[in-house]
């Protein structure tokens, strides 16, 4: 593994770079295919509707993979990535409309670990609305 | 609706080997909108000092998903997928999934419960190469929503 970021150059409280996140119905769709999630509450609107729900959503892995480059961008390695949770509390909803969904995604160090790892906590949201809670990963640093 | 408890603490044979492709690795990490070129140059990855390319962290979904549908889709639990969300995951990696690896998955069910009205299930995926190194371990809780549920 080889982290670029320095434990000793971070403290709690240090800001990873944000990043905004644009999903398309068609990003469901190839996520479908590679994860092979073929839940139809994920491309089907009529579906997601009768289960109650206002509009088809995205995969709830799509959202956490998506999320993780903030973190593995700023490790410089993904591999520096030992652990990864997530709650997920609101549906992200991508409705057809040639828009689709944005997440937004902001993330701090949380809490500095022993073996020079280092816990990161996401904030998530979508349309205004936090859609995951207690969103950590535990990294590796050098 | 009520989810049949005594599959509480069940573990299942390990399933058969999953051999990580070069081209799955590329397929999901273009699914998933990631360009680090660690998932697809060996030379990027032996720069981060990687045998060969690695998997992203999630990717380990593909395989514990697999695993778990041994009781997701297990007509005796009475699981109405139709109506699951997912409610938690957590991965724990021991080292990244790389190409080649050859991976089996030993499924648990670590509780069932109901909340609200919604049956609950949380699972966990031990995921080894077929020669018993440890790679990652998957949790995950998948929630069915009871009728006449907000999301």
């Amino acid at each position: 593994m080889a982290a670029t970021v320095n434990y000793d150059g971070v403290a709690v409280g240090t800001e990873l770079p944000t990043a905004s996140f644009p999903l398309q119905r068609v990003d469901l769709v190839r996520y479908a295919g590679a994860s092979g999630d073929f839940n139809v509450i994920h491309w089907n609107e009529r579906v997601a509707r009768s289960v109650g729900l206002p509009d088809v959503i995205a995969h709830g892995m799509l959202t956490m993979a998506e999320v993780a480059r903030v973190v593995t961008q700023w490790s410089g390695d993904p591999g520096s990535v030992l652990e990864f949770s997530v709650r997920f509390t609101k549906p992200v909803l991508v409705p057809d409309d040639g828009v689709g969904a944005t997440l937004e995604v902001s993330a701090v160090v949380g809490a500095k670990l022993d073996d020079r790892r280092v816990r990161i906590d996401l904030t998530v949201s979508s349309a205004g609305e936090k859609v995951l809670s207690m969103a950590r990963a535990v990294v590796q640093l050098a | 609706m009520t989810l049949d408890p005594s599959y509480i603490g069940r573990t299942y044979p390990p399933s058969g080997p999953y051999e990580v492709g070069r081209e799955k690795i590329r397929e999901f990490a273009d699914a998933i909108g990631d360009a680090h070129p660690v998932y697809r140059d060996p030379r990027a990855a032996q720069a981060l000092g990687y045998d060969d390319v690695i998997a992203p962290p999630t990717f380990v979904i593909v395989l514990s998903a697999r695993v778990g549908a041994q009781v997701v889709f297990d007509p005796e639990l009475g699981l109405d997928y139709s109506r699951v969300v997912h409610g938690e995951q957590r991965f724990v990696h021991n080292r990244p999934v790389r190409v080649g690896d050859r991976l089996v998955g030993v499924l648990t069910v670590d509780n069932i419960r109901t909340a609200a009205g919604n049956d609950i299930l949380s699972t966990r995926v031990e995921i080894a190469t077929d020669a018993g190194e440890p790679v990652a371990t998957a949790y995950s809780t998948l929630v069915a929503r009871g009728p006449d549920r907000e999301p």
